[in-house]
């Protein structure tokens, strides 16, 4: 296993190549006719922008969770479909 | 490096592809019946693409050295028709004998609505009758946890299943433990944009393990690589994982998996 320098000297082009790329992805839709500001898009990416801030481990799964559908355990109910066993 | 892609669907890929395939190191694929980017009319048009998955395709991968297995079902995503999925149910058991079928496969969700998860159950249940392996599909995107929830959920309605023979596919970060937990195999698809890029499906192995871990391109008629399995053998070598670690992911895992299928057989090529 490589130590967590040898993977940032490996990766920190990559990584900065990606900011830019969300930076300028943002920008762009900052500079199109119209605007989003109330689209529930943009509260989600700002959110996981502020999750990749974060100093918590984990952070790829909790940008999954938050770009997920809640799970209701009273599905089967709701659905009304019966218990197989 | 031999591999096994596990999840391929080589009747929207080209001859080329089975050439470039083998060229990189693949031996043998599995190819789950899975949605042809619109909806069939008839159950006879599935009659005749189960004929091409189990006629067809292994002439065409055999003509490159590579074994070609199979599974047979209505796709989640057809599956919202009731009607027409249990006509085609009932077409199944006719195909189960031959040489290249491993089991029931790719059923599962797409919408996570109350049809899709009748005909699931109605699925394992012909699985379960059939002495079948199941592989199933998880939905996209948003829908992945819930619905991976949802399958959890049903499959533990069945005490008869063994969780051993059963892979649910297309895991990542947020459902990967919940499906190993619970015993079953997992894989996880590489593509481009909607599901694991290699470097992540190596994290995702750098963090549970490789115990009932597989992984996949599920190459098909959208954005898809069908190389992605030599991509992410690429990735382990660059972080410097062991050669036997990387055959135990791309080789001995599915191998195993399916070797749980009657019709399974394959000898390791660096044994030969």
């Amino acid at each position: 296993m490589k130590s967590s320098k040898q993977i940032l000297d490996r990766e920190f082009l990559e990584l900065r190549s990606k900011l830019l790329d969300l930076a300028a992805s943002l920008d762009r839709i900052d500079r199109a006719e119209g605007s989003v500001a109330a689209d529930q898009r943009m509260r989600l990416l700002a959110e996981g922008i502020r999750i990749i801030g974060n100093q918590s481990p984990q952070r790829a799964y909790q940008i999954q969770q938050l770009f997920s559908r809640q799970f209701d355990p009273q599905w089967k109910q709701k659905f009304n479909l019966p218990t197989r066993n | 490096m031999y591999y096994i892609d596990p999840h391929i669907h080589m009747v929207s890929r080209t001859t080329d592809d089975y050439e470039t395939l083998a060229r990189m190191g693949c031996v043998a694929i599995s190819e789950p019946a899975f949605w042809a980017g619109y909806d069939r009319g008839s159950a006879g048009g599935f009659r005749d693409y189960f004929v091409q998955l189990t006629e067809v395709e292994p002439k065409r991968a055999a003509d490159y050295g590579i074994e070609h297995f199979t599974w047979l079902c209505i796709n989640a995503k057809e599956a919202e028709n009731v009607q027409l999925s249990r006509d085609v149910l009932s077409l199944i058991p006719e195909f189960l004998d031959c040489p290249n079928v491993l089991g029931i496969g790719e059923i599962g969700l797409n919408k996570n609505t109350p049809n899709e998860s009748v005909i699931f159950q109605e699925h394992v249940e012909l699985a379960i009758y059939h002495d079948q392996q199941i592989l199933i599909h998880t939905p996209h995107l948003e829908d992945k946890y819930q619905g991976t929830r949802m399958i959890l959920d049903m499959l533990a309605d069945h005490p008869r299943l063994e969780p051993s023979r059963v892979l649910v596919d297309h895991v990542e970060e947020h459902t990967v433990r919940e499906v190993l937990d619970a015993g079953y195999w997992a894989g996880m698809t590489l593509y481009p944009v909607t599901k694991c890029t290699p470097a992540r499906a190596v994290d995702i192995i750098e963090t549970v393990g490789a115990a009932r871990l597989c992984v996949n391109s599920a190459g098909d008629w959208g954005p898809s690589k069908p190389t992605a399995v030599p991509d992410l053998i690429f990735e382990m070598r660059k972080r410097g994982h062991r050669e036997s670690l990387i055959k135990d992911i791309v080789f001995n895992n599915p191998r195993t998996f399916f070797s749980q299928s009657k019709n399974f057989r394959i000898a390791d090529p660096e044994a030969r």
